[in-house]
């Protein structure tokens, strides 16, 4: 079952809706990351006002009846564990509130029985760990009934206090502040497959840090020009590679994607490699560059490939090939018709992002009106589903949605015009090993799988 | 969605006539209409970001990003503006009717900001950011001149004294060629009361003005004058273009005045409507001293 890709293979089923059912929304609990764990056990998502929730999976129930180890129903998602990751803060040297909206969050690899994460807001980077605690030490001799300290000489007896169970507790503390190294909005950050390393990105800076150093980080990327008059270009994305710990590609609001050796120089401003499709000269506008610009970039789990998400489509390159990429799928075409209407509101700055399924074989991103898209690329198929609480009955099955083009309206399709852009799907993730999604729209966290016979 | 009243001739008139059509020597009606479609929504479309531009300067902090995906547009569209000769048409009739102001600034106003200066004096006082009083000792006299005759005179009158902080050229939406230039100074007077509407007005007023009465809408947005007196302003004009003035993003240059060299780009047009509100330098000078003494402050509550 792991593995098989999405689109029309098979069909996904609702499996739980997080988050208040209110139609006013909160601001602070607008979430704005979500991402799985190495093993997908656990589930973060970072929330506008500085939140970090972790959800984890219980335990699958399998009946003993089956040979095979497949199981009755898959593990739901509870809450593991909540804690304020980052607050609002004030900057007096530049008179700014520094907002403490959660840009991203990367889990690292589990070293031991702990688990650690990455969070960052515009500015600082944090590194958590998030502990269990199921034991308690009880027995000392050293404090009065009332709790008061004892006399040391009243204590004749030396009593080894013994670990009792206690209800499991789960803390989240603060291993590492990664502060003061950015003077722009950071947008990325990436873990490298070192374990040891990792980047952060803002608009116009790269820095490599290493893990247990907070007080120092080195800037590999730096596109500010010496004149600021001159700037035409920021930096919009980075990920490092997932087996080469000194690759790693940085995209741009020109659409073009660079990717850097850090084996080459300290400063990688020259990039090894260039990735840009050339322009359609035919269907150029005044709305083209904003329209490319890469609002996401992911490495495939191979490493062979990477995808990049702009406005209107989303793009699969083949690292040996710079000139132009290697598939395109169309998210929301349609939309191409009203981009000065989008540009009027304001959604054509949109950042969405993608990802990838555990194998590589399907992608997902999202759209408006809570539609999100997957695309199966051995098959060519795409489908478009919906994150909504009509369809929220337990595995029940998502209708597959489409919105109308053409001057007639089939039955059961949506137009264009009637779509919903406050209700847009920015960030989703895809269960590493199994076909298990998680879909944050606005605040409400929706999670599906796929539908067991 | 095209402001009403947008004169045509001059766009008629620059734009060549379509090929194709069936008599070469008269391009078809609808070719034109397409083409002053065109430039109608190339111009809604310039004027849209100048004032995406704008809100995105009163920020704080502006999203980088974003900033620079419209100021490119705003390029884009300025250069193929300058390309099919609608600009240069343009900034010629701007320093026809500047040529008596003879200041040496060079310089890219909103009329917004022009509208509220005719109301107060139009020198404006030196904390503000308005470019063209800081270091450029010809418009600082302009400056003088206008206040002391502003007291107790008619806004027309002001308006006509102080030619170049006027709010008397528009782009080529409203800007047709003469005979309409000529109209637009006789409704000088209807200006000082747009301008009045203009001081008291904030950004969602802005926003919500641009659907009403073109004239009032194109006066008060998307508009620039050029206080351009050199003869030939186009390489002048390639150069404003081209340098786009960026260091609005540089947080330091904003608290300290922006007092930099005259380049001008859509950025310069943001400080100068930025002046409307609390200047950034006069209000991070009392914040500076309300932090300062928060500085001290804390140092006794540390103990340091």
């Amino acid at each position: 079952m792991a593995g098989v890709g999405g689109g029309n293979d098979f069909q996904w089923c609702f499996s739980q809706v997080k988050g208040a059912i209110d139609e006013d929304v909160a601001e602070a609990d607008i979430i704005s990351t979500v991402e799985f764990n190495y093993s997908g056990e656990l589930l973060a998502t970072g929330d506008k006002g500085g939140r970090v929730v972790i959800f984890q999976r219980e335990q699958e129930v399998s009946l003993p009846s089956s040979s095979k180890n497949r199981p009755h129903s898959r593990g739901e998602y509870n809450v593991y564990s909540t804690f304020q990751s980052h607050e609002p803060e004030f900057d007096y040297l530049k008179s700014l509130e520094i907002e403490e909206k959660i840009n991203k969050i990367r889990w690292l690899p589990q070293q031991n029985a702990a688990h650690s994460l990455l969070s960052t807001n515009d500015k600082t980077i944090k590194l958590w760990k998030i502990s269990e605690r199921d034991k308690r030490a009880e027995g000392y001799n050293l404090k009065d009934e009332d709790g008061r300290l004892r006399d040391p000489f009243r204590i004749t007896s030396l009593r080894v206090p013994v670990l009792m169970p206690m209800d499991l507790m789960v803390e989240a503390s603060p291993r590492r502040i990664f502060a003061n190294a950015h003077t722009y909005h950071i947008n990325s950050i990436s873990v490298n497959s070192d374990h040891e390393t990792y980047l952060s990105a803002d608009d116009l800076r790269i820095n490599l840090w290493h893990l247990e150093i907070t007080d120092r980080s080195f800037n590999i990327v730096d596109i500010k020009p010496a004149n600021m008059e001159e700037l035409t270009e920021v930096i919009t994305a980075a990920e490092c590679h997932p087996h080469q710990c000194n690759v790693f590609v940085y995209s741009s609001s020109k659409g073009t994607i660079r990717l850097c050796d850090m084996r080459a120089a300290a400063l990688c401003d020259r990039q090894s490699k260039f990735f840009e499709e050339p322009e359609d000269p035919s269907s150029r506008s005044f709305f083209s560059e904003i329209i490319s610009s890469i609002s996401d970039v992911k490495f495939s789990h191979s490493g062979r490939y990477m995808m990049t998400r702009d406005y209107l489509s989303v793009k699969v390159w083949d690292l040996n090939m710079e000139n132009r990429p290697v598939e395109t799928y169309q998210v929301h075409e349609y939309l191409r018709s009203k981009l000065c209407s989008l540009y009027e509101n304001d959604c054509i700055f949109d950042k969405f992002e993608c990802c990838w399924n555990g194998s590589d074989s399907a992608i997902m991103t999202g759209s408006y009106n809570n539609f999100f898209r997957m695309f199966d690329r051995n098959t060519r198929r795409d489908i478009t589903l919906e994150a909504s609480r009509e369809n929220s009955k337990p595995r029940a099955v998502l209708k597959p949605r489409k919105v109308s083009t053409g001057g007639k309206r089939k039955k059961d399709e949506i137009s264009v015009d009637s779509l919903d852009f406050n209700k847009k799907i920015l960030h989703t993730a895809w269960h590493p090993k199994e076909n298990v999604i998680a879909v944050a729209a606005t605040n409400n966290l929706y999670i599906f799988q796929d539908k067991i016979n | 969605m095209f402001p009403k009243g947008t004169k045509r001739k001059f766009s008629d008139s620059g734009d060549e006539p379509p090929a194709g059509s069936d008599d070469v020597n008269q391009p078809s009606s609808a070719a034109v209409r397409m083409l002053s479609s065109y430039s109608l929504q190339r111009q809604s479309l310039l004027d849209m970001s100048l004032i995406k531009l704008q809100l995105c300067h009163m920020l704080v902090e502006p999203n980088l990003c974003r900033s620079v995906l419209i100021a490119n547009t705003v390029r884009q569209i300025q250069e193929e503006m300058t390309q099919d000769g609608t600009w240069q048409i343009m900034t010629q009739a701007l320093s026809a009717a500047n040529a008596a102001a003879q200041c040496s600034a060079d310089r890219l106003v909103a009329t917004e900001v022009l509208c509220r200066q005719t109301e107060a004096a139009q020198g404006e006082p030196a904390p503000k950011p308005f470019p063209a009083v800081g270091s450029e000792g010809c418009s600082a006299e302009e400056v003088v001149v206008v206040e002391e005759e502003d007291e107790g005179v008619e806004g027309g009158v002001i308006m006509s004294t102080v030619s170049p902080q006027a709010p008397t050229a528009y782009l080529p939406s409203t800007f047709g060629i003469d005979p309409c230039w000529e109209e637009e100074t006789g409704e000088e007077e209807d200006e000082d009361e747009d301008s009045e509407e203009c001081a008291s007005g904030s950004e969602e007023g802005d926003n919500d003005r641009l659907v009403e009465d073109s004239r009032t809408a194109e006066q008060v947005f998307g508009t620039f004058e050029i206080k351009n007196p050199a003869p030939s302003p186009d390489p002048a004009l390639e150069e404003l273009f081209s340098d786009v003035d960026a260091s609005y993003y540089d947080l330091d240059t904003v608290l300290t005045g922006m007092q930099s060299a005259p380049k001008m780009g859509p950025y310069d047009l943001l400080e100068s409507l930025s002046s409307h509100g609390p200047s950034p330098l006069s209000s991070s000078t009392s914040c500076r001293s309300d932090l300062n003494e928060l500085d001290h402050i804390m140092e006794i509550i540390v103990g340091s």
